[in-house]
């Protein structure tokens, strides 16, 4: 929908402009049915000027407030009010302008019927512009409010999706086990194996449990070894722990979109072997864990550290803990490391 | 014998092609190769008849690399899963296997090919396609001589045009892209880049002084002339 702006500065023009003409017309008529043009003029102007200013206010009034539907009965009748007091007023101060005139009292007497109906008219008209115009407005912001809202549900789910399961990693895995059917059965079915675990683990959990960085650390292992037999000999993974670390708690599935997007950032940024480090610690009173990866700090793109699995994994921690200093990524000459801070219970 | 390049990363995908050809008995599978470098090194070396393609790769993917290409061969791509990517394969009639792929599927691929022998102009228009649909450009990937060079989008400090070609300038000279200026001027952020002229397109950043109504002034020194419609929007864009 094409959206006409209509500015105040281009209403006030085109009201200024409307009102000089018909003051001209009516100068004119009044000439024509016999005032002379000072008197026709000045007649013009004073009641124009009047029903022009009572019109400003009524597109003031409009402003801040918008009748319902059933409710135009007394914006009618606040016209007629109002077109009556209009009427009122101009006769007063043009019977005192022209007192001494007895021909011009005449035919400001006769003519007061018709210059009701005239300012009620206008009245009207303005009233109704005015109503047209917020009628439009209206529309036009529920038309953007509600392409915001669509927009705003799709994000949730996009990366509702993405937190699950990446499609790429799926179907690749089983395009290897394709491959390794054929040649290496044995191998295809550890791997089936190893894929259906992995797959179970990431049903099995939900989104608040916290689980011990041990299990975490296992289903990681599931994860990596699949991408092994996926990338070959240029995949190359460390994880160091300590035992005593093995009960500190994490929420689960954590660490895989960290290392996924740490895979991915090595592997597609660089071409040679690729080695993947995890380290684990404790400090105080919360878990660190740390991957590390090789990347290229000439070529990689500039808001790749923050791509799509680490923004979903910032926005966890951020539910789970009101906190947004959990998740920091640091960016060396050859190394990027992602590091998670998890406060113990 | 029909001469044939395999360019995946992932040494399994390689493999799987590898043993469905084994049933074609004229074709010799001249390298398989695991990056977007190595299978333009191929291509060059072989001059195959067709090259089997994944498009997710190290350094620069499958569209990139045949972006480089002066004459592609025929492709048939092979892909886990990219939707946009099979939406401009589908437009463009070339075929492309989803991974994982039967055999049958797979023999279907190459009767399609040996029958038409994909003509190379809808490489062409699929590239076209391709990136003209992207989203936000975030790098350019150009061929200097025999090296490949991966231009961060914030290091281009403008674009001109020249003749069929856009000449993209960097601190480091210019390189040369057979593309349009209004591929860039499409694909590029509009709050960072700019077309101020029918032949330039400069990084805002850049600039150092707006002289007049027909020139701008950059940091290195380059003046860029600019057209009426430019330097409105060029106002428009800097908030004068």
């Amino acid at each position: 929908m094409p959206i006409v702006e209509i500015t105040k500065k281009r209403i006030a023009r085109t009201y200024t402009i409307v009102w000089t003409i018909w003051i001209t017309v009516q100068t004119f008529i009044l000439t024509y049915i016999g005032l002379d043009f000072h008197q026709a003029l000045i007649d013009s102007i004073v009641s124009n000027s009047l029903t022009a200013f009572l019109g400003i206010v009524l597109y003031n009034i409009l402003q801040y407030y918008q009748p319902e539907n059933d409710n135009f009965v007394y914006l009618r009748l606040w016209a007629f009010f109002l077109a009556v007091a209009d009427i009122a007023i101009a006769n007063e101060v043009l019977k005192h302008v022209f007192s001494y005139d007895t021909h011009y009292l005449f035919v400001l007497h006769q003519s007061l019927p018709i210059r009701l109906c005239f300012i009620f008219l206008m009245l009207g008209i303005i009233t109704l512009l005015n109503w047209v115009r917020y009628y439009y407005l209206n529309v036009q912001e529920t038309i953007e409010r509600k392409a915001d809202t669509e927009k705003m549900v799709r994000e949730a789910e996009l990366s509702k999706l993405r937190q699950q399961l990446q499609p790429h990693f799926l179907f690749n895995s089983l395009n290897s086990i394709s491959a390794l059917a054929g040649s290496k059965p044995e191998q295809a079915r550890k791997m089936i194996q190893q894929l259906s675990d992995f797959l179970r683990g990431t049903l099995k959990k939900d989104d608040q449990q916290l689980v011990p960085l041990s299990d975490e650390l296992q289903h990681l292992n599931l994860y990596l070894e699949i991408e092994k037999v996926r990338f070959g000999h240029r995949l190359n993974t460390e994880i160091y722990c300590d035992e005593s670390l093995n009960a500190l708690l994490l929420p689960s599935l954590l660490l895989q979109p960290i290392v996924e997007n740490a895979i991915k950032f090595g592997l597609y940024d660089t071409t040679e072997n690729v080695l993947i480090e995890i380290h684990t610690r404790q400090e105080k009173n919360e878990l660190i864990v740390e991957v590390k990866n090789p990347y290229d700090s000439a070529t990689a793109a500039p808001n790749k550290g923050t791509g799509f699995g680490l923004s979903s994994v910032q926005r966890r921690l951020y539910l789970l803990y009101a906190r947004t200093d959990l998740l920091k990524t640091k960016a060396e000459e050859k190394h990027f490391s992602t590091t998670i801070h998890i406060p113990q219970p | 014998m029909i001469k044939v390049v395999l360019i995946d990363d992932e040494p399994l995908a390689r493999s799987i092609v590898a043993e469905y050809l084994q049933t074609f008995s004229n074709i010799e599978i001249a390298q398989e190769c695991t990056d977007g470098f190595e299978g333009m090194k191929a291509i060059a070396q072989h001059h195959p008849d067709l090259i089997f393609l994944d498009v997710q790769m190290p350094k620069i993917n499958g569209f990139e690399m045949l972006e480089l290409l002066e004459a592609p061969p025929a492709v048939i791509f092979t892909t886990a899963f990219d939707e946009f990517a099979m939406r401009a394969f589908e437009a463009h009639a070339i075929d492309y296997l989803l991974k994982p792929f039967s055999k049958e599927r797979f023999d279907k691929a190459m009767e399609k090919w040996m029958k038409q022998k994909a003509a190379p102009q809808n490489t062409q228009a699929l590239l076209e396609a391709v990136s003209s649909q992207q989203e936000e450009q975030h790098r350019v990937v150009v061929k200097t001589g025999s090296s490949i060079r991966i231009i961060p989008i914030h290091e281009v400090l403008y674009f001109e045009a020249y003749d069929d070609y856009v000449k993209i300038h960097t601190k480091d000279g210019y390189f040369l892209k057979k593309k349009t200026m209004q591929h860039f001027e499409n694909t590029l952020d509009t709050g960072t880049f700019v077309r101020v002229h029918r032949s330039f397109i400069i990084q805002i950043s850049q600039i150092t002084k707006i002289d007049s109504a027909d020139e701008v002034l950059l940091k290195n020194g380059v003046r860029v002339p600019l057209s009426r419609t430019g330097y409105t929007k060029l106002k428009a864009v800097l908030g004068l």
